[in-house]
């Protein structure tokens, strides 16, 4: 049957309609924020830079080369070379491995020690909730850079050290988002069917309860991420976190430091690097707090 | 009301206690001796063994705390490796630096979050409200070292409008500390005015969708005054309750602020005593920052409960 054609179209064909519930339709309510689908592009462009980052640099961030010291930008080096010649875009895309590695270890490491606190906290309640919720009172009565320039300090210098230190310091926070979503859920009448069909406390939490908890946790991660991002460049750029000659934007920003009126683009791009980076992750977690919160529909 | 300020401050009680232990046990669990910590890898044995007794790390863990905490109760909270002097002394020198800072800072972030909170709630999504959410954004996600030397960079090197770093006492030359405070300020301010401006919005745009509000409408209240004397008042009770927060991101950035512009404040204090594995000086920075927070905290939760009753009420029933 030759439908098309045969009859006169008038307006525009009507569109599928759009789902209500599923992937699609989170697909569809993240991509209405174009703020948040420019996030994703820029977090999605830093992820294929630092996977790619031999392939794709145009040379080797770690040799020196005497001869182009403090070049400013020009086509052979489009964003100038450092104080030992070394070309500063090919830093930065090898710099993106290391803060992309910290942002996902850190609140890795958080949530591997968070979550289950949380959860096991706002199910059995009790002592431990009482001793967990102390804790968390006071590990977030530190001023978060504080407390991570002091356990950085004690566990020593490197970046590994550096995303342990991020890493415990984020865990407080989530313990508590968890717990607040155990303590909601666990009154719900799916729990109390599980419960009533002789499903165990253990089966109930990590089958049951997480997957229904999982939304903030999600918003949490992004927004940690980025929080972890500037972290480590901070804990670098004070000579605490990854050290030379690993390519890491902020301890480029820590030697640019003196090289300011001579050569202005050493400081620049790292920045700007971390800045981009960093705003993309918050916009990601901004629009996914969009679609995830129902409160925000 | 002061069976709710007692409940507060007993409940504080814990928090402190346990504050007070991870700071302990930040230095005294980490592996290795803490006195070789303490004295440095190039000390001798006899130096790192005096400093052993003189510690008292000869006795058990649970005992060496009781006399540390003891001794922080009683304001002695040891004396600098590098230098000798007390802890609490060098903390207090320093300290009205970095509260000159935090206050310069707090206002350059009020006057800049509170219209442009109260404008973009006012002007809900229009170009207004779309461009200062984005600009409150990029505020939150700018790293304040890079902003602080790109600041350095355009108004010292290049403009040469404003001194690079450094810090003069306001009773000596007070032009010249103004000067000297303004980009430190500017950068310590820029994440909390970004803050407190997203936060005033959400709680404007509550308040602003209530029946009062209406009804001051009804009542053919102008703009203005309905937006100054009947929602921002109640939008900021929110705000305000997140100065304990504030406090530690002013004293977190601090650390940043004070290191690049030369500012010797307890910020830069922390970092200088953390390079040079100064470990009481850095025990006694991290552990005063957490009991000042505690008491804003507290403060804030009291002064709240006088703003707004009914959170006395729902607590006292609980």
């Amino acid at each position: 049957m030759a439908r098309d054609g045969a009859l006169p179209r008038i307006g525009r064909p009507r569109a599928a309609p759009l789902p209500t519930v599923g992937f699609r339709y989170f697909l569809h309510r993240y991509a209405r924020n174009r703020l948040a689908l420019v996030g994703l592009w820029v977090v999605g462009l830093v992820i294929l830079a630092a996977a790619f980052a031999p392939a794709v640099a145009p040379g080797d961030p770690t040799k020196p080369d005497f001869v182009n010291l403090l070049a400013s930008p020009s086509r052979g080096h489009l964003f100038g070379t450092d104080d030992l010649g070394r070309d500063i875009l090919s830093r930065i895309i090898f710099g993106a491995r290391t803060s992309l590695a910290a942002g996902i270890i850190s609140v890795g490491i958080a949530m591997a020690v968070g979550l289950p606190l949380g959860l096991m906290s706002g199910y059995f309640r009790g002592p431990l909730d009482n001793f967990l919720m102390r804790l968390t009172d006071a590990l977030l009565s530190f001023p978060f850079l504080v407390l991570a320039l002091a356990i950085a300090a004690v566990l020593g210098t490197g970046l590994t050290k550096a995303m342990i230190a991020i890493g415990i310091v984020f865990t407080p926070g989530f313990i508590r988002l968890s717990r607040a979503q155990v303590l909601s859920e666990r009154e719900r009448t799916y729990v109390e069917a599980a419960r009533a069909l002789g499903a165990s406390d253990r089966r109930i939490i990590w089958r049951h309860i997480l997957p229904n908890s999982l939304s903030p946790v999600l918003v949490q991660s992004s927004l940690a991420m980025a929080a972890a991002i500037t972290a480590e460049a901070t804990l670098s750029f004070l000579g605490l976190g990854t050290q030379p000659p690993t390519p890491s934007w902020g301890s480029m920003l820590n030697i640019a430091q003196a090289y300011l009126g001579k050569a202005p683009w050493m400081a620049l791009w790292p920045g700007l690097a971390i800045f981009m980076t960093v705003l993309s992750l918050n916009l990601v977690g901004d629009g996914l707090r969009e679609v995830l919160d129902p409160r925000l529909r | 009301m002061t069976r709710y300020i007692a409940r507060r401050l007993l409940l504080t009680i814990p928090v402190l206690f346990l504050v007070s232990l991870i700071v302990f046990a930040l230095i005294n669990l980490i592996p290795g001796d803490p006195a070789l910590l303490f004295v440095g890898g190039e000390a001798g044995k006899e130096a790192v063994e005096a400093l052993r007794k003189q510690m008292g790390l000869d006795r058990p863990m649970a005992v060496r705390y009781l006399f540390w905490l003891g001794r922080v109760v009683r304001g002695d909270l040891g004396k600098s490796v590098r230098d000798g002097r007390p802890v609490l002394d060098v903390l207090l020198l320093k300290l009205p630096v970095t509260v000159e800072l935090a206050v310069v800072a707090l206002t350059v972030a009020w006057t800049i979050a509170i219209p442009a909170g109260v404008l973009a709630a006012w002007k809900r999504q229009t170009a207004v409200d779309y461009t200062a959410t984005t600009v409150a954004l990029a505020g939150i996600s700018i790293p304040n070292f890079w902003l602080g030397i790109m600041l350095i960079y355009l108004f010292a090197v290049n403009l040469r409008w404003l001194p690079p770093s450094g810090y003069i006492e306001p009773w000596i030359d007070p032009a010249r500390n103004l000067k000297l405070m303004i980009m430190p300020a500017t950068v310590l301010g820029t994440a909390l005015a970004a803050l407190v401006m997203r936060l005033l919005r959400s709680s404007m745009l509550e308040v602003l969708g209530t029946e009062f509000i209406r009804t001051a409408q009804a009542k053919g209240l102008s703009d203005r005054i309905v937006i100054v004397k009947h929602a921002l008042k109640n939008a900021m009770i929110p705000v305000a309750t997140v100065m304990g927060l504030q406090l530690g991101g002013l004293l977190g950035g601090a650390v940043i602020t004070e290191t690049i512009f030369a500012v010797p404040g307890v910020g830069r204090l922390a970092i200088e005593s953390i390079l040079t594995r100064d470990y009481p000086m850095v025990q006694g920075v991290v552990l005063f920052s957490a009991t000042a927070i505690v008491f804003v905290n507290f403060t804030v939760d009291v002064l709240y409960s006088a703003l707004d009753p009914r959170i006395r009420l729902v607590e006292e029933k609980a």
